[in-house]
């Protein structure tokens, strides 16, 4: 069911001419030749530090491989510069948290990630951000196969006004991945199992999504996002239009998914970045401002504004 | 000069407010009043205005009356001896004499010499009446004006009271539509209820026959009248399918073009456009489905007819070649073109109201364009679009000159849309327009069915606004 665009990462490096990653039906030009680089010093960097008093950051777990990497990314919105020059290597099966204070430029990033500011007539974005290798910019890229790889969760819950069954199956539906009604039955069964939702809609599948609770139906977009089996999910604020109790099982339900995914998730809540997140990395006015090991950032950040933002001096 | 007395109260009022806040300020020296000078000025202004200006309008309304009626206290033998009609020819001629002018009739001696005795004091009359105005009018915004500067004091609540006027003539204003519209309903309900004791409901509901012709005279043949509306009412429905199948589908691809696919140039362009054709007057359309459309339609049609007769569809071809100028499908289309901005515009109002984050999502998920205009954007806006189609029927039901000029006045009841048909709104023109006798069946037929169509564009609007408002809400 996975997309033909890009290359997963166990055929990868493998040299055989026949494996040349397809994006879109075309051939993309530039495989890289040299297969991945390995994870950069900082991303394997073993932590030895131990957990922060006031926060609880979790113990450092191997990373999968860099699935994500930026070089130099900017984004202006007209004339205005919303990111510059920011580069990142965002590791697989790992959850990258993004923090920083409002207007930073960590939203305008994740956007870049699965080009959503392509839909902003105005947005510009320079750089080169590879998923996998691949230019997620190339021309060759269609962006709407790219989103189907990477999902997308947003602030606030955003269910389409259909039943819980056609939210889930949008995705399914419109790429054609099922062929049978019992196959998308699955498919939506177990999309909504994985996000947690099955036990609590199971008995009202064909209710409209818009009657769930604010939790719910961020789970719900959840599901939608992963019933079409994608590699990436961005998660913009995904909390901070919820409850505490919400935010627990969506945090519980991330942490589920990094099993499988890479998780990208920006938010406001530097303890839920300590929670939820392996990595993490501040961006402030624009910038990237320093990235590592989430226990790292939070006990022994090397950036002074790193440390005057986790405590609380600003922001 | 009359007209002239109307400044008075303006320039009064001017007056007043300039010298109000300058007795308000001189007054409130040292103390801190309740409200500001200028609004004691304005309710001075407002205390001498408004008395002058009642004096004035009772003087234009009322006047005329009171100097006839002293015309007439003393007016000679000959005069009095004439009927009321002549009598009021008389007195306007009384009028256009003593305004300088020639009169319209030759009155024969003695009423002649009795005309110019008359406008004599007519003009002497209407000198004093002037004066007499101006003079009531001074006097009572002299009274007003007193009273008025007599309360400029610190303590008064003078922007409370002018407030309470600004609150009064608003609702005055407003409550002239709604008082225009009750009375619209009140003759309208009058009307057919006169028709309706001639003419019994289920049968003008019910009927299959409209002709509407009464005898004048009683050896009048022919001409026995029957008023069942049913072909006027299938005429309407159908017109109004027709430019529906017109405008829907292209008013709302229109608007999702709009709003969606459009760059911000073309719509720059195209949106003004849309609002041109949507002020172009319904007799514009009426004569372009009239002269060039219809004959158009007609020509088409004949020529597919001269193709087909001999022919295994022979009948069919005999048909065709008889098609007129005036047909449901030339109103009803250049009806349909008609509707397009209407359509258009409130489907972009409601379009656009979609939260753009189902768009996101959508986009998010991996749609293209069309699969998120398709699957999520209408299925979100249907309540709305649904309401903005609703609104659309009911102009097409109540449109008049299109169809007056191009779908003909044959009462048929027929769904054919090559069929000469009538429309309601065609039946009633035709039944008003002209010297008509508003006593006959055939005249009150015309507002039997002003009230029908009245009742059902009514009930269309109201549900049709009701579906707007619930969507409205949804998205707030």
């Amino acid at each position: 069911m996975k997309f033909n665009i890009f290359r997963s990462h166990d055929d990868r490096g493998s040299g055989d001419p026949t494996q040349t990653p397809r994006m879109g039906g075309h051939v993309l030009p530039a495989a890289r030749s040299d297969g991945p680089d390995g994870p950069t010093a900082d991303a394997v960097e073993p932590t030895d530090a131990t957990a922060g008093p006031a926060l609880q950051p979790r113990p450092a777990e191997p990373l999968g491989p860099i699935k994500i990497r930026a070089r130099d990314v900017s984004v202006h919105y007209g004339d205005k510069q919303a990111l510059h020059d920011v580069s990142v290597d965002i590791p697989d099966k790992t959850v990258t948290a993004f923090i920083g204070p409002s207007g930073c430029g960590k939203s305008t990033f994740l956007r870049c990630l699965n080009r959503m500011n392509d839909t902003i007539p105005s947005a510009r974005v320079t750089g080169r951000i590879e998923m996998d290798g691949q230019d997620v910019n190339s021309k060759s890229v269609d962006p709407v196969l790219l989103r189907a790889q990477v999902g997308m969760v947003f602030q606030k819950p955003n269910p389409f006004p259909k039943s819980i069954y056609e939210n889930v199956a949008y995705g399914p539906r419109i790429h054609g991945l099922t062929t049978s009604k019992a196959d998308l039955d699955g498919v939506v069964e177990k999309s909504l199992r994985r996000a947690g939702l099955w036990d609590e809609v199971a008995d009202r599948l064909h209710s409209p999504g818009t009657g769930l609770s604010g939790g719910q139906q961020q789970r719900l977009v959840i599901a939608r996002a992963i019933a079409v089996e994608p590699e990436v999910i961005l998660m913009d604020e995904p909390c901070s239009a919820l409850d505490p109790i919400a935010t627990a099982k969506i945090e519980e339900l991330i942490d589920e998914l990094r099993e499988q995914y890479c998780i990208v998730i920006v938010t406001h809540s530097m303890a839920q970045a300590a929670r939820v997140s392996q990595r993490t990395a501040f961006f402030h006015m624009g910038r990237l401002v320093e990235t590592g090991n989430t226990e790292e950032i939070f006990t022994n950040p090397r950036e002074r504004r790193t440390l005057d933002y986790i405590t609380g001096r600003f922001g | 000069m009359s007209a002239l007395l109307f400044l008075l109260p303006i320039v009064l009022a001017v007056a007043a407010f300039v010298a109000g806040r300058a007795v308000a300020h001189r007054r409130f020296d040292g103390v801190r009043p309740h409200s500001r000078p200028s609004q004691h000025a304005a309710l001075a202004a407002i205390w001498v205005a408004v008395p002058a200006l009642v004096v004035v309008l009772a003087a234009a309304l009322f006047g005329g009356q009171v100097e006839r009626g002293l015309l007439e206290a003393d007016q000679p033998a000959a005069v009095v001896a004439l009927d009321d009609i002549r009598r009021d020819a008389f007195y306007a001629d009384v009028h256009r004499v003593a305004g300088g002018e020639t009169p319209l009739q030759t009155w024969e001696a003695p009423l002649s010499a009795d005309l110019q005795s008359q406008a004599v004091r007519a003009g002497q009359l209407d000198s004093i009446r002037l004066v007499g105005a101006l003079a009531a009018a001074l006097l009572a915004a002299a009274i007003g004006g007193l009273f008025a500067f007599s309360r400029i004091r610190p303590d008064l609540r003078a922007r409370n009271r002018v407030e309470g006027w600004v609150v009064g003539v608003l609702l005055a204003c407003a409550a002239v539509a709604v008082l225009t519209t009750v009375g619209i309903v009140a003759s309208l309900l009058i009307d057919a209820t006169r028709f309706f004791e001639r003419v019994p409901v289920q049968e003008f509901l019910l009927g299959t026959q409209w002709s509407p012709q009464t005898a004048i005279r009683a050896d009048q043949v022919g001409s026995t009248g029957a008023f069942g509306a049913l072909p006027l009412f299938a005429g309407t429905f159908l017109i109004m399918l027709i430019a529906m199948a017109v405008a829907a589908p292209v008013g709302l691809m229109s608007a999702i073009y709009l709003s969606e696919y459009a760059g911000p140039t073309t719509r720059a362009i195209v949106k003004p456009v849309l609002e041109i054709l949507a002020g172009v007057p319904t007799v514009v359309y009426g004569f372009f489905a009239a002269l060039t459309v219809g004959p158009a339609f007609r020509a088409f049609f004949n020529g597919i007819g001269a193709q087909l007769i001999g022919g295994p569809l022979d009948g069919l071809g005999q048909y065709l070649m008889l098609v007129q100028n005036q047909m449901a499908l030339v109103a009803g289309g250049v009806m349909g073109i008609m509707l397009i901005p209407f359509v258009s515009s409130l489907s972009d109002d409601i379009i656009n109201a979609v939260p753009q984050s189902l768009r996101d999502g959508s986009y998010a998920m991996g749609a293209t364009k069309s699969e998120t205009v398709g699957r999520v954007l209408m299925p979100a806006a249907l309540p709305g679009v649904a309401g903005a189609l609703l609104l659309a029927v009911s102009r097409a039901v109540g449109e008049t000159m299109i169809v007056t000029m191009a779908a003909g006045l044959a009462a048929r009841l027929t769904l054919n849309p090559l069929d000469t048909v009538t429309t309601v709104t065609v039946q009633i023109v035709t039944l008003l327009t002209g010297d008509q006798e508003f006593d006959s069946a055939k005249t009150l037929s015309a507002f039997g069915l002003g009230l029908t169509l009245f009742l059902a564009t009514l009930v269309l609007n109201i549900v049709a606004q009701r579906i707007v408002q619930t969507y409205r809400q949804q998205y707030d």
